[in-house]
């Protein structure tokens, strides 16, 4: 199925015009690299060939991975990279590829850090379809290639802060999410987004375990102006490569300013509403683990402390324990989203 | 050397073996991952409840089969669940707190699931410091009395395992389970026993 290029959805009808106008202050700071992009050459930064030469970073070099299917290759030669600034942008140290993909809270395939890799084998993600549903004009089930294909690839280079005090730092590939949604053209009833992650027992063991008490399919959610916060990021690679399997290929949610496990993974269906969706941990246990979920050095989970966290990789005897900042260092761009709220009520 | 003399040193080295695996993935091998000190801790912590419910099961295991191999083994067997919940305690004080004494007590009140781990290594180490034979002779009676906390430490070392499971309770149930057998196969042992010397008794 193709989607036909839908007119612009007008900002107003999605998100408040302040919070529009915020986003256009961040595209300003990006501009001047698409002006070189739209001169085509004349720019010394676009002198290369492909863009993809100007990543922020790669992946290691000698890793052949297949592209998931043919016209992944053309979009992945073609990235947008990071800008040098904040918020797209931080210039802390990455955290290395091999551990970005080794180091995985995937309970699809298993409960500890190394199954996600060890045990995603099997997972294929193509053909791959995603069912768009509830208060749009356009729903339906889509290829991904319907989805992905008419937007611009780009490098965005975020902090992840996982709800167990660990945090890494990781270069994505992707798509602001906002652009992607606005194109089924949600309705003025839509007041939150819905996410689900595919379930299927052939191929993910951890689905099959008959003491997980996660009710699958393992569900996410967004207010709606929070999905059209510039930061919220549609991810489909990362260090310049497809998305591994166990990091959510083919395509995930990264949603920088909240736990990690609000960036759902593997997602095969967008559902539009007008009420508030119960998010699977919530769900699972509601006192521990809220719809919000934002970053918050305030409010300790009753299993982990928040006000710190262990950057990872570390070694036995370099803690690397640093502070955890406000929504994860992103105040600036989302703290106007929770004002008037109370975030110990709301975790 | 007879049979039963080279029984209690092949124990202690097979007992070992664990501790060799982990400095093995420490020092050579290095593939702890990029967050060694949260493995190293689950890593150890898991021989520790394995070692402890292994001490539990040898009186069951006496009464069974009749060999008293069993019980002399005991002791040695428990005092290898406190050495791993030794180790276990102190990486996760040295490798993930870097010994800030402040932030470990905190962590010791304030998060439930390690209030109850703490408590489950107490008791350990209480036994390990009454396990020789000086002190079981000084202790008396109440040698034994103290000796049956190692049930409560069992069940704190379960639930403590239990809150940190996030979703999947595969372990639980399987240490759970075993520890409930041992606990049963007790509870009905000493009832038989009780009825046994009744009997004699009328």
């Amino acid at each position: 199925m193709l989607i036909k290029r839908p007119a612009d959805i007008k900002p107003s009808e999605i998100t408040p015009e302040s919070i529009y106008r915020n986003r256009r202050q961040f595209l300003g700071a990006s501009s001047t690299l698409m002006l070189g992009a739209a001169l085509g050459g004349t720019s010394p930064l676009m002198a290369q060939d492909a863009r993809g030469d100007q990543l922020k970073a790669r992946a290691p070099a000698g890793l052949t991975r297949s592209e998931p299917a043919a016209w992944w290759g053309d979009k992945f030669d073609n990235i947008q990279p990071a800008p040098d600034a904040e918020p797209f942008f931080t210039d802390e140290t990455l955290t290395p590829y091999d551990d970005v993909t080794a180091y995985n809270n995937f309970y699809e395939f298993g409960m500890d850090k190394g199954d996600p890799k060890r045990n995603s084998g099997e997972f294929n993600v193509d053909p791959w379809s995603v069912e768009i549903a509830g208060e749009v004009d356009k729903p339906g089930t889509y290829n991904l290639e319907d989805i992905v294909s008419p937007h611009q690839l780009e490098e965005r280079i975020y902090r992840l802060r996982c709800v167990e005090a660990w945090s890494m730092v990781i270069p994505w590939i992707g798509i602001p999410l906002a652009d992607i949604l606005k194109r089924f053209e949600p309705n003025s009833n839509a007041r939150f987004v819905e996410f689900e992650t595919l379930v299927d027992e052939d191929t993910m063991p951890g689905v099959r375990s008959r003491f997980a008490i996660i009710d699958w399919p393992y569900r996410e959610g967004l207010r709606m102006d929070e999905a059209m916060n510039p930061l919220a990021f549609m991810a489909v690679g990362l260090y310049g490569d497809y998305l591994p399997s166990q990091n959510g290929a083919p395509m995930r949610l990264v949603v920088p300013w909240k736990y990690g496990f609000k960036s759902i993974k593997s997602i095969v269906k967008i559902n539009f509403l007008r009420e508030q969706p119960i998010n699977s941990w919530n769900e699972l246990q509601p006192q521990e683990y809220g719809f919000y979920a934002n970053v918050n050095p305030n409010v300790h989970h009753p299993r982990w402390r928040q006000d710190t966290e262990r950057r990872l990789p570390q070694t036995l005897f370099s803690q690397n324990r640093i502070r955890t900042q406000m929504f994860n260092g992103y105040g600036e761009q989302v703290a106007h989203l929770y004002e008037g709220m109370d975030l110990s009520r709301y975790y | 050397m007879t049979g039963r003399s080279l029984l209690k040193p092949a124990i202690f080295i097979l007992a070992l073996v664990p501790f060799g695996y982990v400095l093995w993935r420490v020092f050579i091998a290095q593939n702890l991952g990029p967050d060694p000190a949260q493995e190293l801790s689950i890593e150890t912590g898991e021989w520790s409840i394995r070692y402890l419910l292994l001490a539990l099961a040898m009186t069951p295991l006496r009464n069974l089969t009749g060999q008293i191999d069993f019980v002399r083994n005991r002791r040695m067997i428990g005092l290898f669940a406190l050495f791993y919940a030794s180790v276990h305690f102190l990486a996760w004080a040295v490798f993930v707190w870097g010994f800030q004494v402040a932030s470990l007590g905190a962590e010791i009140i304030e998060r439930p699931y390690i209030t109850i781990g703490f408590g489950a290594y107490v008791i350990l180490v209480a036994l390990g410091v009454t396990s020789p034979k000086v002190m079981v002779r000084k202790l008396g009676k109440n040698w034994k009395r103290l000796h049956r906390l190692v049930y409560v430490a069992g069940v704190l070392a379960t639930i403590h395992l239990l809150w940190i499971q996030r979703s999947d309770y595969v372990e639980v149930v399987l240490y759970g389970g075993i520890l409930a057998a041992l606990l049963v196969y007790r509870a009905l042992h000493s009832l038989n026993k009780r009825r046994l010397s009744r009997a004699k008794a009328s």
